[in-house]
C-alpha cells in the first residue's frame, strides 16, 4: 500500500487527477504531478507559510498534508486568484503597496490573507498583523504586506462586503 | 526533506480504525491533524510504518452540549472550537486557549485530540484540560475507558494511552456561573510555542473565591497544575498578598529547562507573572459576568 494511488482533487474549480504515493505531500502533488507550480515549498515543516493553499474553504499548509488525504477535496491555489487575465484586487493591492520583493512568499501570503479576511467580519490593522504572522517574508519587511491586507479587509468588510 | 515511505490506512469508522490499530500497533501511528506529526515525518524524526488516518471518520468531529459538560470529538479541528459559540459561552477557557494555538492555517487542520495525544509540554490544550479537570475517553478493541486529565500525561510527548488505544472524546466541564477564565502566554513571536503560559479558571461567590484551577504550559516536561498558587488563593481569597504568594508559588512549581529562547530563570519568572495576571483577568471576568 506504499505504492502510488490515484488522487482526484478539484483545484480552482477544475477536476484534476494524478498519481501519488502515500508519502507525497499535497504541495509536491500540486507542483510535480499537476504542474501547478504557483504554490511554493519553503520550510516543509509548517512554519514559513509559503505553501499555504485553501482546502475545503480553510487555509492550510500543503506541506503538512499528504496528497492522498486531499482526495475528493476542493482546493484553491494562487493560480485561481486572477480571473480572465485580470489580477485579483488583493494582488493589485500587493503591487500598489510594494508588498513583495522577490515574490517567493507571495502565493502563501495571498492565500493566507484571503482566508483571514473572508473568515472575519472586521479586522483591525493589529489583527491583520497577528493573522499575517502565519506567513514569513524574508525580504520586504511586513509594512507593505500589512498595509495591502488591511486595505483589502476594509474593502471586503465595507460597502462591497462578501464580494471578494 | 520528505517523509520515508509508509502505508496509509484511512478508516471511516472508529471500530474500523481500532481494528487496524490493534493489528499494526506498535508500528502504526495515528494521524490526526498532522500539524506536529507530519513535520516530524518530513524531518524523518518519525518514521511510522503505518499511518492510521482518522480524518475520514466523521463520527469524531463534533461539539455536543451534554448538560454538565461539553463533549468534543477528538478530531474536532481547532478552528471549529475557535468558531463555536457553544464553546465560547460554556467553556471560555477552552475558547481562549484555542486562540493562542499556532496560526489560523495551523488551526484549520490541527485537532484537539491530536494536540493532547502529541503532549507537547509547551502546547496549550494539555494545560487547559488540566485546569478544566476534563475527562478523556479512549477506545480500543478491548473496550472504552475514561481517563482523568490529571492521569493522561506522562512526561514530554508521552501519554498513558496504550499503543492500541485511540482518544475519541474530550469531556470539558462547563464553566460554573459567576466564574471567569483566562489563558495567557508569552512567546517570542505570535504563534510560536509559549515560553510560559497559564490557564486559569476562578469561581466567585461575591468576593469569596469558591474554586480556582490553574495550570501552566511550557515550564516543565508536561503541563503543570499550579497547586501551590491555587492554595494561596483558596485560603486567602484575592488580595494583593495572596496574588503575590500565588505568583511566588507558581514560580517555584514551574520547572522549565533553559533553551535558545529563554533561560530557565526567565521562564520561571514568567510563569509567576502569567499566573498573577491570569488570576486577575479571570477574576475580572467572573465579576463582570456575575
Amino acid at each position: 500500500m506504499t505504492e502510488k494511488r490515484n488522487v482526484t482533487v478539484t483545484v480552482n474549480g477544475e477536476a484534476h487527477s494524478g498519481e501519488a504515493e502515500p508519502r507525497t505531500l499535497l504541495a509536491d502533488f500540486l507542483r510535480d504531478e499537476l504542474r501547478l507550480t504557483g504554490t511554493h515549498v519553503g520550510c516543509e515543516h509548517g512554519v514559513c507559510g509559503a505553501c499555504t493553499v485553501i482546502v475545503d474553504g480553510f487555509a492550510a499548509r500543503s506541506c503538512l498534508m499528504f496528497a492522498v488525504q486531499a482526495d475528493g477535496a476542493e482546493i484553491n491555489t494562487i493560480e485561481g486568484l486572477a480571473e480572465n487575465g485580470k489580477m485579483h484586487r488583493l494582488q493589485k493591492l500587493f503591487s500598489e503597496h510594494r508588498a513583495l520583493q522577490c515574490g517567493f512568499c507571495t502565493p502563501g501570503m495571498l492565500m493566507t490573507a484571503i482566508d483571514l479576511v473572508h473568515s472575519h467580519d472586521s479586522l483591525t490593522e493589529e489583527e491583520v498583523r497577528v493573522g499575517m504572522s502565519a506567513a514569513l517574508c524574508r525580504c520586504t519587511g511586513y509594512e507593505g504586506i500589512v498595509n495591502a491586507v488591511t486595505e483589502y479587509a476594509q474593502q471586503v468588510h465595507g460597502k462591497d462586503a462578501g464580494n471578494g | 526533506m520528505k517523509p520515508a515511505p509508509f502505508e496509509h490506512l484511512a478508516p471511516t469508522s472508529v471500530p474500523e480504525a481500532l481494528n487496524m490499530l490493534g493489528e499494526y500497533a506498535p508500528d502504526a501511528r495515528v494521524l490526526a491533524g498532522g500539524q506536529s506529526l507530519v513535520p516530524m515525518m518530513n524531518f524523518r524524526l518519525a518514521r511510522p510504518a503505518v499511518l492510521v488516518d482518522l480524518n475520514r471518520i466523521s463520527d469524531l468531529f463534533y461539539i455536543d452540549d451534554n448538560g454538565d459538560y461539553l463533549a468534543v470529538g477528538a478530531m474536532t479541528r481547532e478552528r471549529e472550537i475557535e468558531n463555536s459559540d457553544l464553546v465560547r459561552a460554556a467553556c471560555p477557557l477552552l475558547h481562549e486557549a484555542t486562540l493562542n494555538i499556532g496560526h489560523l492555517p495551523i488551526r484549520s487542520r490541527g485537532t484537539i485530540g491530536g494536540s493532547l495525544c502529541n503532549a507537547d509540554p509547551a502546547a496549550e490544550y494539555p494545560a487547559t484540560i488540566l485546569a478544566l479537570d476534563a475527562t478523556l475517553v479512549a477506545q480500543s478493541v478491548r473496550g472504552e475507558r475514561e481517563i482523568p486529565a490529571a492521569e493522561f500525561f506522562d512526561g514530554a510527548l508521552t501519554t498513558t494511552l496504550e499503543p492500541d488505544e485511540i482518544l475519541t472524546e474530550i469531556r470539558a466541564p462547563k464553566a460554573p456561573s459567576s466564574s471567569g477564565a483566562a489563558f495567557l502566554e508569552v512567546s517570542r513571536r505570535h504563534g510560536d510555542f509559549a515560553l510560559a503560559g497559564v490557564a486559569a479558571q476562578i469561581t466567585l461567590d461575591g468576593d469569596v473565591v469558591t474554586n480556582v484551577r490553574l495550570a501552566a504550559c511550557g515550564v516543565g516536561s508536561g503541563p503543570v497544575r499550579l497547586t501551590g498558587a491555587e492554595d494561596a488563593i483558596r485560603s486567602d481569597g484575592l488580595t494583593d498578598a495572596s496574588l503575590a504568594a500565588a505568583e511566588a508559588a507558581a514560580a517555584v512549581q514551574a520547572d522549565p529547562d533553559s533553551d535558545v529562547h529563554a533561560t530557565s530563570g526567565y521562564s520561571r519568572k514568567l510563569a509567576g507573572v502569567m499566573t498573577k495576571r491570569a488570576l486577575q483577568k479571570a477574576a475580572e471576568r467572573a465579576r463582570a459576568g456575575a
